[in-house]
């Protein structure tokens, strides 16, 4: 199966995404709400291309464009720079205040946003990755609620979330900085989701390393392999090279 | 259970040419919306207080929705009377007609003579042709084609016996004694396209979705009509049930599916009764359910209620609804022909499309294909609304004019002059008056900026504003953005924004580059159909009515007479006949005079509700840039 993009016919196979392509013949495509680990989603619509031939003419979110043989793409024709413009635009609009943001704007030369700034505190650009991640963990402890404008990121009802194990991936994918956790004593808190949960002690060191709910989740997901010992990553890494070498030098002898 | 088709059509023949007097109300939700439900009720009372030995019927919407309560009283062997406008008053005289048998002339809106059953082409003649007013005559309905709705008005929704007396259930056995290719072949052949609003080739679709390999399938009716203004699927549904059932069976069996679900918006509480009942009579006669006549094939089908939101009338986003999710669309491909319900091939087509199945099967693609244009074929059904004379639901062979649509069956727009119509609801767009001769049909309608959209058209005069048509539909648009993807949700909120800055007066002229190059973006990247085709109201006002946005922006002026703080209304002394009927009607006093000489408007108490706009038939009310 072949594909064309800019003018270069690569082979492609099966079950991958026009984006991936593009990423491995080095040809960069702007993306908001993509994540290499998550599922594609197909929101953000930075990612517009221009299919030319071999499918519905017309631009397509190239993260969520399967291949398919004989496409013909252009990833940078002058529709795709009008859309992805305007897009930046609104993007700068909703979330003024984005690092990530303002670098993709920087790299696509564009400098300010002609649209009504967004005013409020809350400058979530709803790309998902929080909630695919979520899920990914197996967590489910967030979601989509409303439609249009009023949609948001939100624990089941609005209530505090009762699944969140304090994992912080959702803050560590967040474009905009908008998910925030803070610790107090031994307590951490998941500000956007109401979530407060107890902090574990490593049994050895001392030292508060993870939730309790995370590392019972974790027990759970990984089953008896998982050695119950409460370590945090420092002297669980001590532990188990104990143990190999423990065993090692017990070999040898 | 084998259906029993001569006995179902002996009983239903009997039901709808009864032996004696028989008065039928039309009780579709239009009827009742304008007190049908009274004037039924109102008869059934007279007629026990009488002890009148006559049948009082149901029956569904007869189309002519701007008459409406109709009330149709049939002697047997004699013409029809169809009666408009039905009050509880006019019932009494209506009764005193039948006891005496002379019928009034009030409010009768004419007489029909014969019945044509469209499937078999066989014709049941009324005697007694004494000429006056014949109902097929009547401006109204002389160009309609009736197909889709060609029981609607005729028989009662809750009857399948009277179903089968016009010819009902006879395309499924046709089509249960043919091979599903032929069946396919046959929808292709009529050049039917889906009439939900994309207009993909019918035929095409079963094909892709018989095709698709699996053992489990689905059909799917989308009932949810979402088009403000629209009501074409709700009058079939209410009116003739089992036609959209019958049509699902046969296209279940030509793409192997034998699960049909009718997603049916649950705002339509009318229609979804009607069809639980259609569907519990058609298994209890065996049209639904094991081995139907006898042909090894088995279907069913379940009732779905949407929940009120218009984008769950996209089909990735229904499917995701029925599936218990949030009603959210998902990027094409796969399409639901390859992927939809639960995984499996789904075949989704619209009511109208599924209605007009059974004539095709019955009369062959080739008698379809006889009607249209080179690209469009068949009949379709419009609602026709807004300023025009004669509000309704019309269904034309594709290609009549607009002209024809809207003068000859909407009988124009009355004093004031016939402006722009949208068409297709919030994904259409505005032709304007010097398109009136434009043939309907989906290319056509593309190309002037418009589409044909599922059948909504919303006639508009002069006294339109055609940037506050365009805030109208963004802000529907934006208000049912399901808010998934960034152009649509920021992109509409932010079209809306420069629209009221437009209608404010407070918008300079790059705002209006601005508002074109966000409408194109969010045309070419939004995610699925409602925000691909949000744009359209907006694109298509600046490409016919751009010096009607320039006008409110250089010179803060709302030509129309419509926003409010961009006008300012006064009499032209010229055109004034001292009618004073504007005084009689402004709710400020704000005009005075005397009868036979000119009148007067005082700005200051002025509140610009036009009503005397709207009133005064000689146009002397003049709208003028505001004086600030
Ligand atoms: C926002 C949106 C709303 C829609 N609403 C409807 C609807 O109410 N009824 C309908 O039949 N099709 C609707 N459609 C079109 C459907 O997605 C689909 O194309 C149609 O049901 C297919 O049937 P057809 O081929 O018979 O037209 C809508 C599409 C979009 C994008
Ligand atoms: S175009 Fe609008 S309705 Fe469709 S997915 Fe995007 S936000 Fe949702
Ligand atoms: S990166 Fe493809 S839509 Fe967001």
């Amino acid at each position: 199966m072949n594909l064309t993009i800019d003018g270069k016919t690569v082979p492609v196979i099966d079950e991958t995404t026009v984006l991936e392509v593009a990423q491995r013949e080095g040809i960069w495509i702007p993306t908001f709400c993509h994540h290499p680990g998550l599922p594609p989603y197909g929101a953000c619509r930075l990612c517009v291309v221009e299919v030319k031939a071999g499918g519905r003419p017309g631009l397509a979110a190239s993260c969520t464009l399967p291949v398919a043989d004989g496409l013909v793409i252009e990833t940078n024709s002058p529709r795709v720079q009008r859309s992805r413009r305007i897009l930046l635009q609104l993007l700068l609009a909703v979330t003024p205040g984005s690092a990530v943001v303002k670098e993709l704007a920087e790299k696509m030369g564009v400098n300010t946003t002609p649209f009504e700034i967004n005013e409020q505190e809350n400058h979530c650009a709803l790309c998902g990755l929080c909630v695919r991640v979520c899920n990914q963990v197996g967590a489910h402890a967030i979601g989509f609620a409303f439609r249009g404008t009023r949609r948001r990121v939100t624990p089941p009802f609005g209530k505090p979330a009762a699944d969140c194990v304090g994992c912080r991936a959702c803050a560590s994918v967040c474009p905009t900085g908008d998910v925030k956790f803070t610790e107090k004593g031994d307590r951490l808190f998941g500000e956007n989701w109401g979530a407060d949960l107890s902090l574990a002690r490593c049994s050895s060191c001392g030292r508060l390393f993870t939730t309790e709910y995370l590392f019972n989740h974790v027990k759970t997901k990984l089953g008896p392999d998982y050695s119950a010992a409460k370590l945090c990553p420092t002297c669980r890494r001590r532990s188990t090279a104990n143990v190999m070498t423990g065993s090692y030098l017990g070999k040898v002898r | 259970m084998m259906p029993d088709l001569s006995s179902l059509c002996r009983k239903g023949l009997e039901a709808l040419y009864p032996d004696k007097v028989k008065i039928t109300v039309g009780r579709a939700t239009c009827g009742r919306a304008s007190g049908a439900e009274e004037v039924y009720q109102a008869l059934l009372a007279e007629v026990k207080e009488r002890g009148l030995d006559c049948t009082v019927a149901t029956t569904g919407c007869l189309g002519f929705c701007q008459e409406e309560p109709l009330v149709c009283v049939q002697f047997p062997g004699k013409p029809r009377y169809v009666y408009s406008r039905v009050r509880p008053e006019l019932v009494k005289e209506i009764i005193v007609g039948v006891i005496n048998q002379n019928m009034p002339r009030k409010r009768l809106l004419g007489k029909v003579f014969e019945d044509e059953v469209l499937i078999t082409g066989e014709k049941v003649k009324m005697d007694d042709r004494s000429g006056d007013r014949s109902l097929a005559e009547n401006p109204f309905y002389l160009p309609q084609v009736k197909v889709a709705t060609r029981n609607c008005g005729y028989i009662d929704p809750g009857s399948i016996a009277e179903y089968v007396a016009r010819g009902g259930y006879l395309a499924l056995q046709k089509a249960l004694a043919q091979t599903p290719e032929e069946i396919i072949q046959e929808v292709l052949e009529s050049g039917l396209r889906g009439r939900g609003g994309g207009g993909f080739p019918t035929g095409k679709k079963w094909d892709f979705a018989r095709k698709s390999p699996g053992g489990v399938k689905y059909v799917i009716c989308n009932a949810d009509e979402g088009d403000p203004g629209a009501y074409m699927d709700r009058s079939i549904l209410e009116g003739d049930p089992h036609t959209v059932l019958e049509g699902m069976t046969i296209g279940g069996y030509a793409i192997g599916a034998h699960t049909g679900i009718i997603y049916c918006r649950a705002e339509y509480p009318l229609a979804v009764a009607t069809l639980r009942e259609a569907i519990k009579q058609a298994e209890e006669n065996g049209f639904l359910g094991d081995d139907i006549f006898g042909s090894g094939f088995s279907f069913r089908i379940e009732i779905v209620e949407g929940r009120g939101a218009f984008v769950c009338g996209e089909e990735t986003a229904l499917i995701a609804s029925i599936e218990g999710k949030m009603g959210e669309p998902s990027p094409r491909p796969p399409f639901p022909a390859e992927r939809g319900l639960w995984g499996k091939p789904t075949n989704i087509n619209n009511v109208e499309t599924w209605a007009n199945i059974p004539p095709i099967i019955m009369k062959g693609g080739k008698w379809f294909a006889g009607m249209g244009t080179e690209n469009s074929k068949g009949t379709k059904v419009f609602a026709l609304v807004g300023d025009i004379k004669n509000n309704g639901l019309v269904e034309v062979p594709m290609g009549t004019t607009l002209r024809q649509i809207i003068y000859d069956i909407g009988g124009g727009t009355g004093v004031f002059d016939f402006k722009a119509v949208q068409t297709g609801g919030p994904s259409g767009g505005c032709i304007p008056a010097s398109l009136i001769d434009l043939p309907v049909d989906y290319e056509e309608l593309t190309k002037a900026g418009a589409i044909m959209g599922s059948g909504g058209m919303v006639v508009m005069n002069e006294h339109a504003c055609m940037v506050d048509v365009a805030r109208f539909f963004i802000t529907f648009t934006q208000d049912e953005s399901c808010g998934k993807c960034l152009p649509c949700r920021e992109g509409t909120r932010q079209m809306l924004e420069l629209l009221n800055k437009i209608c404010a007066g407070k918008a300079e002229m790059p705002d209006l580059e601005l508002l074109e190059n966000l409408a194109l973006a969010i045309k070419d990247a939004a995610l699925c159909g409602l925000g691909q085709t949000a744009p359209s109201p907006v694109l298509s006002t600046l490409k016919y009515f751009r010096e009607e946005y320039e006008a409110h922006i250089r010179e803060k002026f709302c030509p129309s007479g419509v926003c409010r703080e961009l006008f300012e209304l006064t009499i032209a002394e010229e055109a004034c006949r001292g009618c004073g009927r504007c005084a009689e009607v402004c709710p400020q006093q704000a005009i005075t005079g005397q009868r036979k000489q000119p009148y007067r408007l005082d700005q200051d108490r002025c509140i610009r509700c036009r009503a005397c706009l709207n009133t005064c038939r000689h146009k002397a009310i003049k709208v003028v840039p505001p004086r600030r």
